[in-house]
């Protein structure tokens, strides 16, 4: 059977490829199992466990897509890339969408042919310090070594940041984050600049996380956010709405512990009841049974729950909701409505 | 006269003295350190320092080691546990051990097949490492790569038999056909092996059962030093045999043969492995229909067999130009015909010169399967950068790891080394 698929590909190699983009969702239906790509291991967003099980805030948006299409947040398979081969991985159809910390830039979206459906986390460079330097303000860093990994985004915002506010640094330059949380401990640089949310994992494996700051200058914007190939718009809005249900059903109220209470009759409320499936035909809109958000939503929570329960401030990471709060509570989240 | 001498001397010892020990300061610990470690006021200067920095690391690691920790469930309970004192967080070994060996997402239950599928290498390795053992184990160590593959793949094992029939029919074409001419023997075999093959394919889809006796376990679930195993030891066997026929294709009078032997060899140790194995995994899949899996480990264990063959090929190639022309010269006196002189005269010459050379790349290329960890497999480094670092119990724990996994590292690496130079010795003939 294999061998068989293997020399037909030879002969539509160039067909096929072009013809998988046309109905991701019929394939993913038909298979019965979503593929969908993670990172080989980022703390809080996506790591297998001891059992070998995936969990994260980037896995609960698989998990939820999976729920919304196949019913089932187990019918996942997931597809571990490293940032040099998840690109490829998206446009060869090995996987039908990357839930994968990638941030969303304009190259990526245009030139690279694909297609963000939203934003899941809004992150940001940061910098972290010492508390013994006494330093409260990124401003205050004239003359400090950084360790900055080279080849990185990162590296130019900070060049960006430091002219921008006339005072100098001297780079160390490292290769991984590991090599950096070592670099930093062992007193190579006075800060440490990355995105914050993995200043803030870094910080919480120290052993004494207390004894380190993250400051509050965040110098640049990094929205990261779930996407898919360009070309199949039917894929891209189950996607982009199944991440948009996560989102409202914070803002509605609705969580995975009242869900089944609200989802069984319809409620005062009808924009609940639109995306519960209890009034309106949203689910058949997009080709999906009328439970679908009901799905995504009971299968890691709403929005707000898979950040408590993943990188929230109740975990070792610890981070704050800050911009990823909802619209209404000063951050940025802000679902189109259902209608 | 002798009366006279035996009475002008006193007394004649009849039995030697018994031997002396030798002067304080010429034997033992004494003299020992004296020549070695402070014969001159350098070297004296010197052992002190070194003296000094092995009592810094003793100092630094002996407690590490001793206070390290190994029942705790996160790297936060474990620093709760020492308590400030210093000492290793060897929990995550034995939390993640399993992990460690057969990756995250191999079924815990059926960890057994791979463990025997590792013992059972042994036993299919000793008749090709020990000549001395019963030539009869070889059938075994035929059968090997069938067994292995039925036991850590699983599935139904009609699958393995239907290879191992292509095999079998192929040789058989081979023998018959031989005697004739080599040529015909050898394409006849291989595409007889393939028409077997591919036959054998839709016989297998036909009649496979829906629940075959040993559960199937896809590629992408394997893992941890498991996949390291599987890849050093496929690709190393592998990559033999075809470096031999490069190296001899290469020094081959037939021009087409000889330069598609050159142009591979040099195109492939031009290359870096890490390309290699991004073509296999990254550029592969454009040519592929998606849903088509034709397996990553098969493509990663095709590149890596082609990198060290070509490697071996150019250590073969140097054994066999150590060899006098004499040599060639005496086998094509004797009539024998160039399979002959091969086999029997200039091969195992060329070969033995060449151990410390194959073996030299054998363990590089075992250290190199690593890599795959950058194609997002993972192997032993690739489940300690991924999984075991980014979970939230074990973010931070970096020595013990690593150092985990040098050990097994080196413990293969080592018995590599240490078989090869009892090779070298029992295969030694010359007088030197």
């Amino acid at each position: 059977m294999k061998k068989t698929a293997f020399y037909g590909a030879l002969t539509v190699a160039g067909f096929a490829a072009s013809m998988a983009s046309a109905a991701t969702l019929d394939d993913v239906k038909e298979r019965g199992v979503l593929n969908c790509g993670v990172t080989t291991g980022l703390v809080g967003f996506a790591s297998p466990d001891a059992n070998g099980v995936w969990d994260g805030f980037d896995v609960g948006v698989c998990r939820a897509v999976a729920a919304a299409v196949l019913g089932d947040s187990d019918a996942v398979e997931f597809v571990p890339t490293t940032g040099k081969t998840r690109f490829t991985a998206l446009a060869s159809g090995e996987i039908d969408m990357l839930a994968r910390n990638t941030t969303w830039t304009f190259s990526r979206d245009v030139d690279l042919k694909f297609e963000f459906v939203g934003i899941n986390y809004y992150d940001g460079q940061g910098f972290l310090v010492p508390r013994d330097l006494g330093v409260s303000s990124a401003k205050e860093l004239d003359g400090a070594t950084v360790c900055i990994q080279t080849g990185t985004t990162t590296e130019l915002n900070l060049a960006d940041y430091f002219r921008s506010n006339n005072i100098s640094y001297e780079p160390v330059p490292i290769e991984t984050n590991a090599e950096g949380q070592q670099q930093y401990l062992a007193g190579a640089c006075d800060v440490y600049t990355t995105d914050a949310s993995g200043l803030a994992a870094t910080r919480a494996a120290f052993e004494n996380p207390a004894d380190h700051v993250v400051l509050p200058e965040i110098v640049s914007k990094e929205p990261l956010g779930p996407l898919v190939r360009h070309g199949d718009n039917d894929w891209a809005d189950v996607v982009r709405w199944s991440l948009n249900a996560l989102i409202a059903a914070e803002e509605l109220g609705v969580t995975s512990a009242n869900i089944e209470e609200l989802a069984a009759a319809p409620t005062g409320n009808p924009e609940v009841n639109r995306l519960l499936g209890t009034e309106g035909e949203l689910g058949a809109m997009l080709g999906l049974e009328a439970d679908w958000a009901k799905n995504a939503i009971a299968a890691g929570g709403n929005y707000g729950e898979l950040f408590e329960k993943n990188i929230g401030e109740n975990t070792p990471i610890g981070l704050a909701r800050g911009l990823n709060a909802q619209w209404t509570d000063g951050g940025l989240l802000y679902s189109p409505p259902f209608r | 006269m002798s009366d006279t001498h035996a009475h002008s001397v006193a007394f004649v010892r009849t039995e030697p003295l018994p031997e002396l020990p030798p002067p304080p300061g010429e034997t033992g610990m004494v003299k020992w350190m004296q020549q070695n470690l402070f014969s001159s006021i350098p070297s004296s200067i010197l052992t002190l320092v070194s003296l000094y920095v092995i009592y810094l690391l003793v100092a630094f690691v002996a407690p590490w080691m001793a206070n390290g920790i190994w029942n705790t469930d996160s790297l936060a309970e474990c620093r709760t546990a020492l308590d400030g004192a210093t000492g290793a967080c060897f929990s995550v070994i034995s939390e993640r051990w399993n992990q460690l060996l057969f990756g995250f997402s191999y079924p815990t239950e059926f960890y057994w097949r791979p463990g025997l599928a590792f013992i059972l290498l042994f036993v299919a390795a000793a008749p090709v490492m020990f000549f001395d053992l019963p030539r009869k184990m070889l059938i075994f160590t035929g059968l090997y790569p069938f067994i292995a593959f039925w036991l850590i793949w699983g599935g139904t094992i009609y699958t393995p038999l239907f290879a191992l029939a292509g095999v079998v029919v192929g040789y058989l074409v081979y023998s018959r056909y031989v005697k004739d001419s080599f040529a015909m023997g050898f394409f006849g075999g291989v595409i007889a092996a393939f028409i077997t093959w591919f036959i054998g394919g839709y016989i297998v889809d036909a009649i496979a059962p829906a629940e075959p006796f040993l559960e199937a376990v896809a590629s992408r679930n394997m893992g941890g030093f498991m996949l390291n195993m599987i890849l050093g030891v496929v690709c190393v066997s592998l990559s033999l045999p075809l470096g031999i026929v490069l190296a001899l294709g290469r020094q081959s009078d037939m021009p087409i043969i000889k330069w598609i032997c050159v142009v591979f060899i040099e195109f492939i140790r031009g290359v870096p492995l890490i390309t290699l194995l991004f073509v296999a995994n990254v550029v592969l899949a454009f040519f592929l229909p998606p849903g088509t899996t034709f397996d990553l480990i098969l493509r990663v264990i095709i590149m890596i067999t082609m990198f060290s063959a070509a490697y071996i090929a150019e250590v073969i190639r140097g054994g066999l130009a150590a060899l006098p022309k004499g040599q060639y010269e005496a086998a094509d006196s004797l009539g024998l015909d160039y399979a002959q002189a091969m086999r029997l005269i200039i091969l195992p010459q060329a070969l033995k010169i060449s151990i410390p050379g194959i073996v030299n790349v054998a363990v590089g290329l075992f250290k190199d399967t690593v890599l795959v960890s950058v194609i997002s497999m993972f192997d032993l480094l690739g489940m300690i950068r991924g999984p075991i670092l980014s979970s939230t119990e074990w973010n931070g724990v970096y020595w013990e790891l690593f150092m985990a996994a040098s050990v097994l590292f080196f413990v293969v690496c080592y018995g590599i080394s240490q078989y090869s130079q009892w090779l070298e010795r029992r295969l030694a003939t010359d007088h030197r």
